[in-house]
């Protein structure tokens, strides 16, 4: 079986990677107060690499995502990113006074803005909506936009904040694919924030669980994709990764 | 039958946007012209019958005669061209100054510091009581009136466009962030548009405050102007001609208000696009 077992979800080991990672850090340290929430976190992203990050609510997942993203400045410790960082958030923060193609090409400082930006909203599948005002998108059309907004600035470094969480099921599934095909075109290296342990299984390279401040357990998934989620590399895989979260898993007391 | 209508349309169409629609009912909008006319009538009558003494009250037929006349005989257009000269050059004025005080204090921690103690001090002035000093310091030409009107102007147009400033969501400030803005295009692109819904409730408030201000300076040595033509009334006991001037100002301040309504649905259309869904 291609996806690694329960016992073997190791501690952090450098990642094979071609060349320069895309992103890395080192001994990274964030502290609220007396509170310490990621305590010299190490973090090597590959580039192209699709990883997925869980972690209980509080455990720092979005701090961690927040550091890379540059939205922190006080964060201590190393961290490199090689090429530029997009985010999508959780919401999906397209600026309701722009029309969805403004909102692509704002602060986007490139020969053809306009063109990218429609090739990219034709990417997700918004082409007819370039002209639409924010607040009429449904949330699934939002949440593409905003891709399409963190893909045109061809970014080596995706950063993913539970995108997906506030979506119904349905567009769930048909955004998971979308953001598949996405990666395959562009293949920028990926760090998605999940607190949904199937959506990480069904889309990254490498699942880590953070946990204690640091990258506590990781687990390369290899099976191919497309993937289902019954999958028996997957169901075990499923079972260590709820455990390393402090939930048992079903049927055990 | 309705009823029935209604159950099935329910269960065909369990859409939670199906909202039930609040049309005006025909034959209902005339019936709200009824009590304003009987009022106007009554007070006719009473005037007619020497109930209402015209040194109170004139007649609305001859407010309405005496209307034609003043509009006729260049006295009404040259009062309402002296006044709306005065309004818009102190609107003008204390535009200027209110937004950009806003911009200042709301733009920066350093500039609120300086700008904002000052104008709460200032707000808490009652501005119609400055006038003796107004006079003593600009004497009673156009200087003290339009200084009044620009003073009462700024500080609507100042606060809520601080507020609005200052009420720009975060997120998007962040999100500017990762697109790598610069200062200038965060301002741009982000903080005014966002502080503009409640810089239009300011510019609103002051438009009104502005007549209210002109009316109150006009009462003060005017010799020209509707709140001239309205003293110069009272001294010869005309209460239509104080009528026709007082109707003037209403109409004019609810033209204002009409102006800034159409600028907001021009400049909000992102908005409302989304509360006629």
């Amino acid at each position: 079986m291609a996806a690694r077992l329960p016992g073997e979800v190791t501690a952090v080991a450098p990642h094979p990677s071609d060349g320069a990672p895309a992103a890395s850090v080192r001994r990274l340290t964030r502290r609220f107060g007396d509170r310490t929430v990621l305590d010299q976190l190490d973090l090597e992203i590959g580039r192209g690499e699709f990883v997925a990050l869980l972690g209980r609510s509080g455990s720092g997942k979005s701090t961690l995502l927040r550091a890379l993203a540059g939205l922190d400045d006080d964060v201590e410790g190393g961290l490199t990113v090689d090429g530029s960082v997009a985010v999508a958030f959780q919401e999906p923060r397209l600026v309701p006074w722009k029309r969805v193609r403004a909102n692509l090409t704002l602060g986007l400082a490139v020969p053809d803005a306009d063109k990218k930006a429609d090739a990219a909203l034709a990417e997700v599948g918004l082409a007819e909506r370039a002209g639409a005002w924010p607040l009429t998108l449904s949330g699934g059309e939002a949440q593409r936009a905003s891709l399409a907004r963190a893909l045109v600035r061809e970014p080596g470094l995706l950063l993913l904040d539970e995108p997906f969480s506030a979506l119904d099921a349905l567009t769930r599934i048909t955004i998971h694919r979308l953001v598949l095909d996405l990666w395959a075109a562009h293949r920028p290296a990926v760090l998605l924030v999940t607190h949904d342990v199937d959506e990480a299984l069904l889309l990254a390279d490498r699942v880590l669980v953070l946990d204690g401040g640091r990258i506590a357990h990781e687990a390369a998934i290899t099976t191919p994709r497309p993937r289902h989620r019954d999958h028996p590399g997957l169901v075990s895989l499923r079972s260590a990764l709820l455990a390393a979260l402090g939930v048992s898993p079903e049927g055990t007391p | 039958m309705s009823v029935l209508e209604l159950g099935t349309a329910v269960r065909a169409d369990p859409r939670p946007d199906a909202r039930p629609q609040h049309r005006r009912l025909p034959g209902r909008s005339w019936q709200r012209w009824i009590s304003p006319l009987a009022l106007v009538a009554a007070w006719q009558i009473a005037s007619s019958t020497g109930l209402l003494p015209t040194r109170l009250l004139a007649a609305p037929s001859t407010i309405a005669a005496t209307a034609v006349d003043l509009a006729g005989d260049g006295t009404l257009p040259t009062a309402i061209a002296v006044s709306l000269q005065r309004v818009l050059a102190g609107f003008a004025a204390g535009a200027v100054a209110g937004l950009g005080l806003a911009l200042v204090a709301g733009l920066g921690r350093a500039g609120e510091n300086a700008v904002d103690p000052i104008m709460q001090m200032l707000r808490a002035l009652p501005f119609f009581g400055l006038i003796p000093l107004f006079i003593l310091w600009f004497g009673i030409g156009e200087a003290p009136k339009v200084l009044l009107v620009a003073l009462a102007v700024s500080f609507p147009l100042y606060l809520n466009t601080f507020a609005g400033i200052r009420g720009v969501d975060g997120k998007l400030a962040e999100l500017a962030r990762t697109l790598k803005l610069t200062r200038a295009q965060l301002i741009r692109h982000i903080v005014l548009p966002g502080a503009l819904p409640q810089m239009l409730v300011g510019l609103r408030q002051s438009l009104g405050v502005a007549w209210l201000a002109l009316i109150v300076a006009e009462q003060v040595n005017a010799s020209a102007g509707l709140g001239y033509m309205i003293n110069d009334a009272r001294e010869f006991l005309r209460t239509d001609v104080i009528v026709v001037g007082l109707l003037v100002y209403s109409a004019l301040g609810l033209l204002t208000d009409a102006v800034v309504r159409l600028l907001e649905r021009r400049a909000l259309t992102w908005r409302r696009d989304f509360l006629a869904r």
